[in-house]
């Protein structure tokens, strides 16, 4: 055989090595580190997979959804609802969240997908906010004020003891570091996840769908199957990751749990800044906003119209953000997913 | 419990609604654009007309008048040097654009106002009433609902019978082949925008003499807004005042049953129409 498809690359090997080496890293990094810093890797790693989901639903399905914090609430309340109403443990509950938010993503696309383009965004919107006015109705939970994981439950958390007995730690602090190794787990899950559809024939079929719907349905890609798939499974990671970020803070109320700029506009000033369309911009961006988000957050108001000004400037200035410039300039992917020809006649250039 | 009282206040409320929606429509019947600045747009427009008031001690009207050239020129030159740059195929460069804008106007309010709720003071004219034999309704909501035809009107006959308006309608339907026709598009799509601020002036006027506003109420507005705009169906300008309409009477329903469920009402009359006619009730354009 003279020509291959090939996605792999010598800088994609390298990444995946110093990947692992991160990973590694991080895994073992609540020996030293202390809780400020755990709480902040926590804050980095929820972000960033909820960028990723964001991106796979709008870089790569092209579904730009302005109502995934439908999704992270949905997934907070199942967790509580599990623990409060059900008593099951936290750890478990946060599967429930996922699922839950899988159920609510049937409706939503149900109704969402009637809306052509910008319309679908404003459209999922809307449901976000008919789901935060009906749990807020929901009185076992606290209602409108929210509620609180009962004592009880985050103290016998699975794994918190064993975590106590481990680093020395208190109770409190051995739930941070137990929550910081499931989003790590999520994170990577996430990343992992993502970055083989994209390399598997889903992904090709995807990005098909995405440059080109007509034509991808003419070469046999059933466009309206891929995009519910991808509704689905962003649905469902975003709830997992909701239910555990709400594990870690322990409380919730309505405003909390659905809010718009903490759960969607933050995320997609993420994705946009980093760059939409490929799994380096998110970690970029994530990093980036990260960096803002500690020098900058006590100017309050200020910081976020900073925020909104510095997208639509990333936006007009360079629409596939920071990752994409670099990466235009250098050629250089961590994550590679494009499918190149190689071949022994095209490096060598005959005809 | 819910009588003629509660469907008139309802209607009258849809008045409203159909004012927000109006430029929304406008814009994106011309140039395919939604703007997700415009709840915030109109908040905006409502503190420019409070400042003139608490400044000038004009009349709310007449301040509106002033207001309203600047808010031309605002909307002319945001679309000139911004949203233009975002027009394409593409949908995602104006949505992020205009949700980017979005942020940034609810933050810059809140430091130049504070998160205190304010309202545009009328006088005599927000207790005043009128009878209307079965029902007595407030003078300001009958004004705002007889300014919701007024403007549709005004838009209809802009549309239909003006010179811009023909541009308007060319660059709709091809914008490259009536560029061919002496017509430039992005002076055009500017235009456009400059009207549909017009009429976010006069939203923004009822609104904040109607109720207590603060910066952070934008995006419900907008949310409204849209609302109404799919369940008249795309392109149609009286089929978003039936959409405002419905919006408004299934909220004052919702409310006179809980009043925790009136947001809650609109939403659902939103997502039953999208069920039952997913192209809105009135629908012209096809896209």
């Amino acid at each position: 055989m003279r020509y291959r498809v090939q996605t792999r690359t010598r800088a994609g090997h390298i990444a995946g090595f110093v990947a692992l080496g991160l990973i590694a890293l991080a895994i073992v990094l609540p020996v030293f580190a202390g809780r400020g810093l755990i709480q902040d890797m926590f804050f980095i790693l929820t972000m960033l997979v909820l960028a990723q989901f964001w991106n796979l639903l709008a870089g790569y399905g092209g579904l730009v959804s302005v109502g995934q914090q439908a999704f992270v609430g949905m997934g907070a309340y199942a967790m509580f609802g599990a623990v409060i109403l059900w008593g099951v443990d936290p750890i478990p509950a946060i599967l429930a969240g996922g699922v839950a938010a899988l159920l609510l993503a049937v409706p939503t696309a149900y109704f969402a997908f009637r809306l052509q383009g910008a319309y679908f965004a404003i459209g999922t919107w809307v449901i976000a906010e008919v789901t935060r006015l009906m749990v807020a109705q929901w009185k076992a939970l606290g209602g409108g004020t929210g509620t609180s994981l009962p004592r009880e439950a985050t103290g016998d958390m699975w794994g918190v003891s064993a975590v106590q007995a481990l680093f020395g730690l208190r109770e409190a602090a051995a739930r941070d570091v137990l929550a910081y190794w499931l989003a790590l787990a999520l994170a990577v899950a996430t990343i992992g996840g993502i970055y083989w559809l994209l390399r598997n024939r889903l992904g090709l079929a995807l990005s098909a769908v995405r440059d080109n719907t007509e034509a991808a349905k003419s070469v046999g890609v059933d466009a309206g199957r891929m995009k519910w798939f991808v509704f689905l499974i962003a649905a469902f990671g975003t709830g997992l990751c909701g239910a555990l970020i709400f594990v870690q803070t322990a409380r919730i109320s309505p405003d909390a749990a659905f809010n718009v700029s903490q759960w969607t506009a933050y995320v997609i000033f993420i994705v946009v800044i980093g760059g939409i369309g490929t799994i380096e911009g998110p970690i970029l961006g994530v990093l980036i906003f990260f960096a803002l988000q500690s020098a900058f957050a006590d100017y309050g108001s200020w910081y976020l119209f900073a925020l909104g000004i510095i997208g639509i400037v990333v936006m007009l200035v360079a629409p596939r953000g920071l990752w994409g410039l670099f990466s235009d300039r250098t050629g250089i992917h961590l994550f590679p997913v494009q499918r190149r020809l190689v071949g022994r006649d095209i490096s060598e250039g005959e005809t | 419990m819910i009588g003629v009282d509660t469907i008139v206040q309802g209607v009258l409320l849809g008045g409203l609604y159909a004012l927000f929606a109006a430029g929304l429509s406008l814009v994106f019947g011309i140039m395919r654009l939604v703007n997700l600045a415009h709840g915030d747009l109109i908040v905006m427009g409502a503190y420019l007309i409070l400042i003139l008031v608490t400044l000038s001690g004009l009349n709310p009207f007449l301040a509106a008048l002033v207001a309203a050239p600047l808010m031309f020129g605002l909307g002319w030159g945001l679309q000139r040097l911004v949203l233009n740059r975002t027009l394409g195929k593409d949908i995602l460069p104006p949505l992020l654009v205009t949700f980017g804008l979005s942020i940034a106007l609810q933050n810059a309010l809140l430091e130049g106002f504070s998160a205190d709720s304010r309202k545009i003071s009328a006088g005599g004219l927000e207790t005043a009433s009128a009878d209307l034999g079965i029902v007595t309704v407030g003078v300001m909501p009958l004004l705002t609902f007889a300014s919701a035809i007024a403007v549709i009107v005004g838009l209809n006959a802009l549309f239909y019978r003006t010179a811009l308006g023909r541009a308007f309608r060319a660059v709709s339907d091809d914008p490259v082949t009536a560029s061919l026709m002496g017509i430039r598009p992005a002076h055009v799509f500017a235009m456009a925008t400059g009207v549909a601020m017009l009429v976010v002036t006069v939203a923004a006027l009822y609104f904040g003499m109607r109720a207590n506003f603060d910066p952070a109420i934008g995006p419900a507005r907008l949310i409204y807004a849209f609302e109404a705009v799919i369940i008249g169906g795309l392109g149609s300008l009286w089929g978003t005042l039936a959409g405002g309409i419905i919006i408004g009477v299934a909220q004052t329903v919702g409310a006179a049953v809980n009043p925790e469920w009136q947001i809650l009402a609109g939403h659902v009359a939103f997502l039953l129409v999208l069920l039952v006619r997913p192209r809105g009730l009135f629908p012209r354009a096809v896209d």
